[in-house]
């Protein structure tokens, strides 16, 4: 479990986290999102221990981060932005002092740093030096150092952060085998990420909060919420009829692919009687879909929204 | 052993033979030594069984070597950024700074170890007084040790290892002439006497010199462990400032 209680951050003038307050419960993983410099990985030092706050305290399984450091550092699995390692060791070596640092011993060790290796696929480069590691790799150790001690509580500063399409789905795969008895939280600005590991996302921006809720209710807040979107040749009779349907608020062409998006009205379901009538006029559709929502457009409103009245 | 001071030494002084910054250490070290020794000190023309043209020129050896070894220390943590991971896995910062501190201190100790064929000759050309090489031994490592701690204070406050060298270098040949007139005219000018005495008795050369005189005084140990455990203290306090940057 994770807590953090009115927890501030402040360089001199300005405040790169502000009053944060958030639970995070066992079995939930927690999507921090927010543009860079926002305050994320900020905000994940300090409930790491790495930084002290300026106010307000953050603790991890009960154990107050500035209180009993220790206790909650133990607790926690931690990858640190950019998943720094020491260059010059072998992924084996790295293991066996981030081990020792965990005190985990004898037999129990072994199966542990043998568990992660399995699990990262570690096992090719396990006697090459770190630092000539291409960057998937050197993520992996990381991750790998992370979850060595099986912790209770994972913080992960970008985990998937340059890899490519295999390796962050093989990432997002670990997470989610992780999540039913651990807490996690996981910074990133990839949005369809939130989507595929986070049962809880909260946006942050100028280091305040800005919006906290789960991955499908912030896409309700879209403007293509239940939206129906469609190709078709006939590009000029599928408008028209879809302006005709009662509770179509509008209908836009997209420039570039010349998709037709129509828009319900507040509360409205629009895609039955759309896919009727369009059935009924013999109109030629190639594909037809329901929109659940659009992550970004709902990131960039909020977000910026924030932005516009700091200008203001 | 066990506990996460040892674990952190011993992951700083493998990191040393990792690379072949040990090995070009080491090599630069016992040549210096010997050139120094042979040459400048004329260890055969003095006609003495003792190593007291050895142990002279220590000092001057220290002030370029040994802020090459402390200049890493904590620069290429923050530089590398796992300073971050050391410090949030469960150890405390002043485990971590003994730690790696006492991992270069090793360090530096393997090469003056590395010396020893010079103790072996000198026996052999005839009978020195091996209770005085023996202090002198025990002096150098400690001064060693006092070097390394500015070093490693210094490394905590910049990314860049070659201001850490450089202000290294300063500071430690501040404290090494600290007894003598290019420093204290420097505060005889202005500052009252006591302040002057207080300074001429922080220099590492004359609690050098005293040591390898053959007498370990108590007090000598103990000014240059106060000096290691003052600038470590001073390491721990700058990483804990300067972390967020």
């Amino acid at each position: 479990m994770i807590e953090t209680r009115q927890l501030t951050k402040r360089y001199g003038d300005l405040t790169a986290v502000d009053n944060i307050s958030f639970k995070v419960e066992p079995g939930q993983v927690l999507g921090f999102l927010g543009p860079n410099g926002a305050g994320k990985s900020t905000t994940m030092k300090m409930i790491a221990g790495f930084l002290a706050p300026t106010s307000g305290s953050a603790s991890v399984c009960g154990h107050d981060v500035g209180d009993q450091p220790l206790k909650a550092k133990s607790a926690l699995g931690y990858l640190p932005e950019g998943a720094p390692s020491y260059g010059e060791m072998t992924p084996r070596e790295f293991l066996a002092f981030i081990a020792d640092m965990r005190a985990l011993s004898g037999k129990h060790r072994t199966q542990r740093i043998d568990d992660v290796i399995e699990r990262l696929h570690l096992n090719g480069v396990l006697g090459q030096p770190i630092e000539t590691l291409s960057k998937g790799f050197k993520r992996r150790v990381g991750l790998a150092q992370a979850i060595i001690h099986d912790p209770a509580v994972l913080i992960l500063d970008e985990p998937t952060d340059g890899l490519d399409p295999n390796q962050k789905h093989e990432v997002r795969s670990l997470i989610n085998a992780m999540a039913k008895d651990k807490t996690i939280v996981v910074s990133t600005h990839i949005l369809e990420e939130v989507h595929a590991v986070c049962t809880r996302a909260i946006i942050i921006a100028q280091g305040k909060v800005l919006a906290d809720a789960t991955p499908a209710e912030l896409e309700a807040r879209s403007r293509y919420h239940q939206a129906v979107s469609l190709t078709t040749t006939n590009i000029a009779a599928a408008k028209e009829a879809m302006s005709r349907v009662a509770d179509v608020a509008a209908v836009e062409i997209d420039p570039q692919d010349h998709r037709l998006t129509a828009f319900p009205k507040p509360g409205k379901q629009i895609f039955g009687p759309i896919s009727d009538l369009l059935k009924a006029q013999g109109i030629p559709v190639s594909e037809l879909q329901l929109e659940s929502g659009r992550m970004d457009e709902v990131f960039r409103t909020i977000t910026q929204g924030e932005k516009a009245e700091a200008h203001a | 052993m066990k506990g996460p001071i040892f674990t952190v030494f011993k992951r700083e002084l493998a990191s040393y033979f990792a690379t072949p910054v040990a090995y070009v250490f080491i090599v630069i070290f016992l040549l210096l030594a010997g050139t120094f020794t042979f040459y400048l000190g004329n260890f055969y023309e003095r006609g003495q069984a003792d190593l007291q043209p050895f142990f002279n020129f220590h000092p001057w050896l220290y002030l370029f070597l040994v802020p090459a070894v402390g200049m890493r220390l904590w620069s290429e943590e923050r530089k590398s950024g796992t300073i971050e991971l050391l410090l949030t896995l469960p150890v405390t910062m002043w485990q971590a700074v003994v730690g790696k501190f006492l991992a270069a201190w090793a360090f530096i100790g393997i090469a003056l170890a590395l010396t020893f064929p010079i103790w072996i000759t000198v026996n052999y050309l005839g009978s020195p007084d091996n209770g005085v090489i023996f202090a002198s031994y025990v002096g150098s490592f400690l001064m060693a040790g006092a070097f390394l701690a500015i070093g490693s204070c210094i490394s905590a406050c910049t990314r860049n290892q070659v201001i850490a060298f450089i202000l290294t270098v300063v500071v430690c040949f501040v404290f090494l002439l600290a007894g003598f007139p290019l420093v204290l005219n420097f505060f005889s000018a202005w500052a009252p006497q006591g302040l002057v005495d207080a300074i001429s008795g922080l220099s590492f050369m004359t609690h050098f010199t005293s040591i390898s005189k053959g007498v370990i005084d108590l007090r000598d140990l103990i000014y240059f462990l106060l000096i290691i455990a003052f600038w470590l203290y001073a390491s721990a306090v700058v990483i804990d400032l300067k972390k967020a940057d």
